[in-house]
């Protein structure tokens, strides 16, 4: 038994580090775990023994199907599975195999077979995007370096960063020399200290942070040119506060929240790129925001965020699918904040029929006049250049 | 101590968690069974994550029930802190021990303070609840749409998850001797930290297939004829497919088949659909998109595939 014991647990660590490869986190804690449930749970049948080891190694739904394909392909080979369960079953006979030769070979080749497998796959699942549509240009963006001067600058930007309802209220309390509360708890501590004489009263009042942000940039061809600049200032900001979440789109929705967490911009921005098959094609913006409605709006849009649109509008089908999307988004946050870079153009009107069709529905309209460093896009969105941002006046100037 | 009052003991294998949920009528598929094992077996928490409606916290309700083990609910909510999760000390009690003492000329301030904080004072919240030694064995906790509290609570949550202890500064550690059976929802409306996950078994709770959901509906729903419960479930599991905001989950099968039963519908059809739609659907756009034509094309859709399956 022991002997099996040993293959099973060989197995599952080749497994884990297979799941690792197609991008599921899998700590070594995660491997113990995994051994200690095939054991609680015994091999049984294939499916008891897949959903043993998913209760364990995904942590996440869309790991769920990354799993599933790894699993198959793992435990596929040769029979494997049923070899291994005819071993643990307490009935089977016990003819101890021998050990094939080049049985650690064919290990090897079990194991570096998946990663080709899986590469393939991916490949597949590119090809068949290519083929969704003419209008989509698929393509990967390189991006200029950062400069260490750069850098500098634009954290420095993003530190004087006064976003749109900077510090909200949350309802969570905490020490405060002014607050309506009394902190008993404080307020007792203290006073033992005097022997409890005197009472000096401690208060506590609500605590304020600044609330969740959630940025929709546009990587489509038109706004290709300003791609690195919002995505460094999107990548500074996730770097400061906490709890920001970005997604590009084009013709598709990609969520890059993780990627933008990596320390270093150029890393982030390499993999964002890695990520996005769409950059520079065509804009799909009622579709893209369809789907961030349907499918992110109730993940990310909680606690009252301040949602950031990037885009400059230019929408080709802009009907009444558009107006509907972008008002249940104007629904679902605190604040709607539409920065547009064409805005940047003197004599700019909001004539575009997309442009007219969302106006209605944002509280800011930001025009962002020099996009060349983070610092003026930062300046632009200060508060107290709040006189063209109202987008009822863009609205009056074309009627 | 009668053998009525002990707790039932935790089932034995995948087959035997399958027979304990059906016993409180939960008809679990194998996925699930076999988490909810490893969680019990392994004492780990189960970290549920699924749709509205699809019978998250239902599994705690039955477990708590069919295991004879109490149960103890929180309900987060945001601002939810340790003075209402975990414990508090009783202020005013303490006040009055405080100048009780004085007056009986009590001069120790350090035995003052030891006396005023201890277990006397203490009021237990939820979590420390669970910690408990209990005569009918660990109880079962409930962590309801953990999704609703903020990240700072969730900080609080990870000493008691992987090691059944919390720690009260003026006390001590409190351990549990048994630990509970801890079932964790959330509705994803924000991701939960890896660090929590990490901590637990993972399950997301997808709909029920269609033999599963017309299973539930006759056992949940038993007034229900076997023509209607059939279609109820058919147009629903065709509702799931369609673009809507919010799919209906279990929940609302079961409050419509209890609708239907009680304006005695005998089959479905357009009209009384679109009157009891609110029912399933709860938001404007999607109950505006489906009115008048959509519902009659769904059911014939939903009517000419089962006559098929006759």
């Amino acid at each position: 038994m022991a002997e099996t014991n040993g293959r099973l647990a060989e197995n599952i660590i080749y497994f884990a580090r297979a799941l690792r490869a197609a991008g599921i986190p899998v700590g070594p804690g995660a491997v113990l775990d995994a051994l200690a449930a095939v054991d609680t749970a015994g091999v049984g049948t294939r499916d008891d023994f897949y959903w043993t080891l998913h209760a364990v190694f995904v942590k996440r739904h869309e790991h769920s199907v990354l799993f599933d394909q790894a699993f198959r392909i793992f435990f596929r080979r040769r029979g494997y599975l049923d070899q291994l369960m005819a071993m643990m079953l307490p009935q089977a006979p016990s003819t101890p195999r021998p050990p094939e030769a080049g049985a650690t070979r064919i290990q090897e080749a079990l194991f570096s077979g998946l990663d080709d497998k899986l590469k393939k796959q991916q490949e597949i699942e590119l090809d068949t995007r290519m083929t969704v549509s003419d209008r989509e240009v698929l393509q990967r963006k390189d991006f200029a370096q950062m400069t260490n001067a750069e850098i500098a600058a634009a954290k420095d930007a993003i530190k004087r960063l006064v976003l749109p309802l900077a510090e909200v209220r949350t309802r969570r309390l905490a020490p405060h020399p002014r607050g309506h509360l009394i902190d008993i708890r404080r307020t007792l501590r203290s006073s033992f200290k005097g022997g409890g004489d005197f009472i000096d009263l401690r208060f506590v009042g609500p605590k304020s942070r600044p609330p969740p942000v959630v940025a929709l940039l546009d990587i489509s061809g038109s706004m290709s040119q300003y791609s690195r600049i919002f995505l460094h200032f999107l990548h500074a900001l996730t770097d400061t506060r906490k709890r920001v979440s970005t997604f590009l789109f084009g013709t598709r929705l990609t969520n890059v929240t993780r990627a933008l967490r990596e320390r270093d911009p150029d890393d982030a921005l390499a993999s964002c790129s890695a990520v996005v098959p769409d950059w520079s094609g065509g804009t799909r913006i009622a579709s893209s925001l369809h789907a961030f409605n349907k499918l992110w709006a109730r993940r990310v849009l909680t606690q009252g965020p301040v949602v950031l649109l990037i885009t400059d509008g230019l929408e080709r089908d802009a009907d009444d699918n558009l107006a509907f999307e972008i008002d249940r988004l104007h629904r679902s946050c605190r604040r709607l904040v539409w920065l547009n870079p064409l805005l940047r153009f003197e004599g700019f009107e909001a004539r575009a029929r997309g442009i007219k069709t969302m106006l209605p529905y944002v509280d800011e309209f930001r025009p962002i006049h020099n996009l060349e460093s983070i610092g003026a896009l930062v300046a632009s969105m200060q508060p107290g250049r709040g006189a063209g941002a109202d987008p009822k006046a863009w609205m009056q100037k074309v009627a | 101590m009668t053998n009525k009052s002990l707790p039932r003991p935790l089932p034995a294998s995948i087959d035997a968690t399958v027979a304990l949920l059906a016993e409180g009528q939960y008809l679990a598929d194998r996925s699930l069974a076999t988490v909810l094992y490893l969680a019990l077996k392994m004492g780990r928490p189960l970290f549920l994550e699924g749709e509205a409606g699809v019978g998250k916290t239902e599994i705690a309700k039955v477990l708590s029930a069919t295991l004879k083990r109490r149960l103890i609910r929180l309900q987060c909510y945001e601002g939810l802190d340790i003075s209402a999760a975990v414990y508090e000390w009783n202020y005013a009690a303490q006040m009055i021990a405080i100048r009780a003492a004085e007056a009986e000329g009590e001069q120790d301030r350090e035995r003052l303070e030891r006396d005023v904080f201890s277990e006397r004072f203490l009021i237990k919240r939820p979590l420390l609840q669970a910690l408990e030694p209990d005569a009918s064995g660990a109880p079962v906790l409930l962590i309801d749409e953990i999704d609703r509290t903020d990240e700072a609570f969730e900080a609080f949550l990870l000493e008691v998850l992987s090691d059944f202890q919390i720690t009260i500064p003026e006390l001590g550690t409190v351990k549990a001797a048994q630990p509970p059976a801890v079932i964790i929802t959330s509705n994803r409306t924000r991701e939960i930290h890896d660090a929590l996950k990490r901590r637990c078994l993972y399950h997301w709770l997808a709909y029920p297939s269609a033999e599963r959901e017309l299973a539930i509906v006759r056992s949940k729903v038993p007034g229900v004829s076997k023509r209607l419960s059939e279609q109820v479930v058919a147009f629903v599991q065709a509702l799931r497919k369609q673009d809507v905001f919010k799919s209906p989950g279990v929940a609302e099968t079961l409050d419509w088949a209890a609708a239907l039963s009680e304006l005695d519908v005998v089959a479905l059809d357009p009209a009384t659909v679109s009157d009891t739609l609110g029912v399933l659907l709860k938001y404007q756009d999607d109950i505006a998109k489906l009115e008048g034509s959509k519902v009659k094309e769904l059911l014939d859709e939903v009517k000419s595939e089962m006559r098929a399956a006759e």
